[in-house]
């Protein structure tokens, strides 16, 4: 009975989402609807950074690299290939998918702080690194998508026709990018639920306990940074997409702290806050240019409002919804 | 034949000598005590036995394969568990999920029963930081057991227990080795636990072995009593 209704709490919940997801471009202005794809591609890169530092407890301030690749892929396979844009996708995935794990190898000897400072090296190195390999990347000026190859641009005459559904380019980019947004949450799910989250969880509590109880770090580790790779690099090709442009300063180092942000404020080692970690980290900019636009003030308020949040919730959006719905919860799943 | 045997073993850290030419044996189904003043080098023949550190010298063989052969991760798999003598949790997981990271306890019922025999049932939802230390012993033992281990290395079960507890561990220790089969290698400062329980000692002093047998006979051993109470006793 308590079960019985638990699930269907759990099934309305799903929907409400899911019926916001699908009509909040209508109540926004179709400019809005660009702002809110550019969320959804946070969204995604925060819950691969989740998965790696909020499960696994290894710390990236690099994960803007990690984007980095996978803009490039895209706009390299649309520019040079003549790929269609949407198809590029997938591959930009694999793409940061392998520089994840090539980067997961030494990281396997770090740990910590050290860690952190360690892909924090890879964000800062990377603008140099792509303007060093000009002849793929575009050096400096990157790479133009409207230029080279507007009919690989999905959208561009204002109409896109999806499953019989006309919408303009602005919604397009909306819901392409929170559909893969949501299928990359139910896939993190199901990575981190039962066996396989608590494998990660035990490699961040106790290494020294997971080891002897037959945890492969090394394997675990790496996989992690490979999944979360993955995710950075799908969420650096809708980041590519959505701009029509990628160059140097697309991906930048602050994009990689946003990302850490992002995942602390939405709650690190749970998914059910994420989606507020990415609004925050997408909307907190403007929310603090409309206080006042005086010089020093915007960043001011921005770092007032990340102390605030980290001060009123240690455990991100998702520790207080958890508290929120503990009194819940203990009640279903108790036996009388 | 031993199930468990190591042979010569050697570990340096810098200058000292952890452990020092050391051999011992555990035969299957014994239930052995691994004794010595601090510092002997008892939790590192442990450590090296479940691979977190690499010999120097030496060789390590169970079920008559050699270990050394083996990484860190594949020890369980061998079929041999350990407790730690700092507590070692996972401190965001229940006590049921401490069990079902152990490997042969994958489905929740076998799970449940390892939580009732060592009697955490109720606690199963329970995060295990919140535990007494007591309990937290008990998940580290019951997380061991889930393994379905052939040998399992205790690492100061008793200490932090109270004269109660240390006794009911005493009778537990016993039970275990009857219900899972088990070989079990203990290292203990509760002489009264390991002299209560164990089938035979073998003692530890800097790094050295210095004395086996019975508790008995150790207990006797003029090696033995001067390691512990010093050339002036």
């Amino acid at each position: 009975m308590r079960r019985a209704l638990g699930m269907s709490l759990w099934v309305a919940m799903v929907s409400a989402g899911l019926a916001v997801f699908l009509f909040l471009p209508h109540f926004v202005s179709d400019f809005h609807s660009r702002d809110l794809a550019q969320a959804g591609a946070f969204f995604i890169a925060i819950i691969g950074l989740d998965l790696l530092t909020g499960y696994t407890g290894q710390i990236s301030l690099g994960h803007g690299a990690l984007m980095a690749i996978g803009g490039y892929t895209t706009a390299a396979l649309i520019v040079h290939e003549h790929w269609r844009d949407v198809w590029t996708i997938p591959l930009a995935g694999i793409a940061a998918g392998i520089v994840g794990f090539v980067v997961g190898l030494p990281a396997l000897r770090l740990s910590g702080l050290y860690l952190a400072l360690a892909t924090f090296a890879l964000a800062v190195a990377m603008p140099s690194l792509i303007k060093k390999f000009s002849g793929l990347t575009g050096g400096s000026q990157g790479l133009q998508f409207l230029e080279s190859s507007p009919s690989q641009v999905t959208g561009l005459s204002g109409k896109v026709t999806v499953l019989g559904h006309t919408m303009t380019q602005n919604h397009f980019l909306y819901y392409l990018t929170w559909s893969i947004g949501i299928v990359g949450l139910g896939v993190a799910w199901l990575v981190v639920r039962g066996r396989g989250g608590r494998t990660f969880r035990s490699v961040r509590d106790s290494e020294i306990a997971a080891v002897s109880s037959g945890v492969n770090l090394a394997w675990t580790k790496t996989f992690a940074f490979a999944l979360s790779g993955v995710y950075a690099g799908v969420a650096g090709a809708l980041y590519a997409i959505q701009n029509e442009i990628v160059n140097p300063l697309s991906f930048t180092v602050s994009i990689s702290i946003l990302l850490l942000v992002g995942a602390v404020v939405g709650g690190l080692g749970s998914l059910s806050g994420l989606v507020l970690g990415a609004l925050f980290v997408e909307y907190l900019p403007t929310l603090s240019t409309n206080v006042s636009t005086r010089e020093g003030v915007p960043d001011f308020i921005y770092g007032a409002a990340i102390i605030v949040v980290m001060i009123l919730l240690p455990t991100g959006a998702g520790g207080l919804l958890r508290r929120l719905a503990r009194p819940l919860t203990t009640w279903l799943y108790t036996r009388p | 034949m031993a199930l468990l045997a190591v042979e010569e073993l050697t570990r340096r850290f810098g200058g000292i000598v952890a452990v020092d030419d050391v051999s011992l044996d555990v035969g299957e189904g014994e239930i052995v005590g691994l004794i010595g003043p601090n510092g002997a080098g008892k939790t590192t023949v442990f450590n090296l036995i479940t691979r977190l550190y690499r010999p120097d010298n030496g060789e390590i063989v169970f079920d008559r394969r050699s270990l050394l052969r083996t990484p860190a991760h594949g020890i369980v798999r061998r079929g041999i568990a350990r407790t730690f003598q700092n507590v070692e949790l996972f401190g965001s997981m229940t006590v049921l999920e401490h069990v079902l990271i152990g490997r042969h306890a994958r489905r929740g019922r076998r799970a449940r029963e390892i939580l009732g025999y060592v009697g955490l049932a109720a606690l199963a939802h329970r995060s295990a930081r919140e535990l007494s230390f007591g309990a937290q012993k008990r998940v580290e033992l019951a997380r061991a057991l889930a393994s379905g281990p052939r040998l399992l290395l205790l690492d100061e079960p008793a200490g932090g227990l109270n004269h109660e507890e240390v006794g009911e561990l005493g009778a537990l220790i016993r039970r275990m080795r009857q219900d899972f089969e088990l070989t079990i290698l203990l290292v203990e400062h509760h002489m009264q636990l390991v002299m209560g329980v164990a089938d035979r000692v073998h003692v530890l002093d800097f790094g050295r072995r210095i004395a086996s047998g019975t508790p008995g006979e150790v207990q006797n051993d003029a090696a033995v009593i001067e390691a512990y109470l010093g050339t002036n006793a």
